[in-house]
């Protein structure tokens, strides 16, 4: 029970202060609008499309992936910005374990992604997304697996870290390989081998091909393989989060 | 005993933090660790917040063994950083609203805490105001009543007044006291101001280089090293005279004057003086802690070196 509110009130603590940072809130509705308007309306209107449907809505599933993905490895970086102000330390200092303070980390950083999606989902009936109320329903759980996978990642090099900088930097190079290298923006069914292989290694792939599969029904593998595959490495970083949270 | 440690040891690297170091501390005393720079007092109290594993020796908080119950010591203890560690983006009560639920406060008397908190360091006007509309006293009196809401057995208090004006110090001092009589609470407090030590501190121990180097009330330890200060300025210069008489505790000469420590310069003073010869200026003041504190530290201006900020110290590792 006192774990449960030890993990409520690290939690409540991320959710008021994203509210309050009007700038997070801001970016976070204009980034995704670009993606999609800016890119997707771009390169479609010359792409003619793509698995038989329009480019722009082609990549909607991609797009979601990403948003969820930059916010949640982002996110890490204020773990960072917490220690050096010291407001971690009243909560490392509580009878609270410390895997309570990475859940309550995790879900706050999560939150944040899936105010995200909810933007994300409105923007779909826009332009014109096949959705039906399970599919948003399949797409918000799976989205939330993928940012609860993300989110341990960013945290797990937060927590090794001192400086915000050394966060941006390493995070790109998680962060970039990541996206490009797992089919949001281009189908995987024909790469070359070598291109391939990077994307069955990558995690995020199963992320972008369950999306891909809930809302356009276009899937490379089977539905529970993704789920498998994106629950077995949020399993492996929720485990490296919190032995990297017993160290602080 | 509400604290103790025995052989208690703390080494970074080279650098050994807090050597050796046996303390104890009773049941509703205020005691003061006074020391200079890199002496070591926040390493020892971030050890006895189990925030710090200690290299070697013992400790027990409370009864709990730092080590072996860490989670059963942090339910006895509350702390005030040297650093502000309240959340700017949160209001004052929003901040001890979430402490509560840290700290496992019962649900039914929560909000009642708040209330009573914010009544001692008289924040109630501005409880519902974020914290970066705080001003630094401010601040501080409202991570003084987060450190005392869950009604801790023993507070530790590192540097409390840190940065605060004259008036604000005073009302913390009137807190700390009031609360620890009231509450019957322990209070282990580390500080670098003088006067703090003598107002608050039934007991002091100065720390140096990771070890006790004196340890008792102010008042005794005034008595025993520091005495009473005569400053005089002698027309012919002649400290070996001076540091023979009996009552004399150390003479030493900076600049022309001569500083002398003498036992009670009500009865010897004029004794003093006649064994002086002539004389062009004459200056008594009673011995202060500072005194204490500089004869046992010296006054060589330290490296602060092992005692650097909470967290260079945890990356370090």
């Amino acid at each position: 029970m006192s774990e449960l509110e030890g993990i409520y009130a690290v939690w409540l603590r991320e959710a008021k202060i994203y509210i309050r940072e009007k700038e997070r809130l801001i970016s976070a509705v204009i980034s995704p609008l670009l993606w999609i308007f800016g890119f997707g309306g771009g390169l479609g209107s010359s792409v003619q499309s793509m698995s038989g449907y329009p480019y722009q809505t082609f990549i909607y599933p991609g797009i979601m992936v990403m948003t969820v993905l930059f916010t949640s490895l982002f996110y890490g970086v204020y773990i960072i910005w917490d220690r050096k102000l010291d407001f971690l330390k009243e909560v490392l200092v509580a009878p609270v374990s410390r895997a309570s303070v990475f859940a309550g980390k995790m879900l706050g950083g999560a939150t944040d992604a899936m105010v995200q999606v909810v933007y994300l989902i409105i923007i779909g009936f826009f332009i014109s997304i096949p959705f039906t109320p399970l599919v948003i329903i399949e797409a918000f759980l799976m989205l939330l697996l993928i940012s609860i996978a993300m989110v341990s990642i960013g945290l797990v090099i937060g927590a090794n870290l001192k400086s915000p900088e050394g966060f941006s930097l390493i995070i790109n190079f998680v962060m970039w390989p990541m996206f490009f290298f797992s089919g949001a923006l281009f189908p995987v069914s024909n790469l070359g081998p070598w291109l391939s292989a990077i994307t069955f290694i990558n995690p995020l792939t199963y992320g972008v091909d369950a999306m891909r599969g809930i809302i356009l029904n276009i899937n490379h593998f089977p539905i529970m393989l993704d789920v498998a595959a994106l629950a077995l490495f949020a399993a492996m970083m929720i485990g490296l989060g919190v032995a990297s949270f017993k160290r602080m | 005993m509400t604290i103790k440690t025995e052989a208690l040891t703390k080494k970074f690297g080279k650098i050994t933090a807090v050597n050796e170091l046996n303390l104890e501390v009773e049941e509703g005393e205020i005691f003061g660790l006074l020391g200079p720079n890199g002496a070591g007092k926040t390493t020892l109290i971030s050890m006895l917040c189990t925030i710090l594993k200690p290299t070697s020796g013992r400790a027990w908080v409370n009864g709990f063994d730092i080590v072996k119950e860490p989670g059963k010591v942090r339910k006895s203890i509350g702390i005030v950083f040297q650093q502000a560690s309240v959340d700017d983006l949160l209001t004052g009560r929003e901040n001890l609203a979430l402490h509560n639920l840290l700290f496992e406060v019962p649900k039914a008397i929560r909000k009642q805490r708040i209330n009573e908190v914010l009544a001692i360091v008289n924040l109630e006007k501005r409880a519902d105001d974020f914290v970066n509309t705080y001003s630094g006293g401010m601040r501080r009196r409202l991570e003084l009543a987060r450190g005392i809401m869950h009604h801790p057995k023993i507070l530790f208090l590192d540097e409390p007044t840190l940065g605060l004006d004259p008036q604000t110090r005073e009302h913390i001092w009137d807190y700390i006291k009031e609360l620890a009589q009231k509450e019957c609470m322990t209070v282990l407090l580390t500080t670098h101001y003088m006067e703090e030590a003598e107002q608050l501190c039934d007991r002091v121990a100065i720390i140096d280089y990771g070890k006790i180097a004196a340890l008792d009330s102010p008042d005794a330890l005034k008595s025993r090293v520091a005495g009473d200060v005569v400053t005089i300025k002698q027309r012919i210069p002649d400290i070996e005279s001076i540091k023979k008489l009996d009552y004399v505790m150390k003479a030493e000469d900076k600049d022309g004057l001569l500083y002398i420590s003498i036992k009670d310069a009500g009865k010897h003073l004029q004794d003093l003086l006649s064994n002086s010869g002539p004389i062009d200026f004459v200056e008594v003041r009673r011995g202060t802690l500072n005194d204490v504190f500089l004869h046992y530290t010296g006054r060589e201006i330290r490296e602060a070196e092992a005692e650097g900020g909470f967290w260079e110290r945890m990356m370090k590792r």
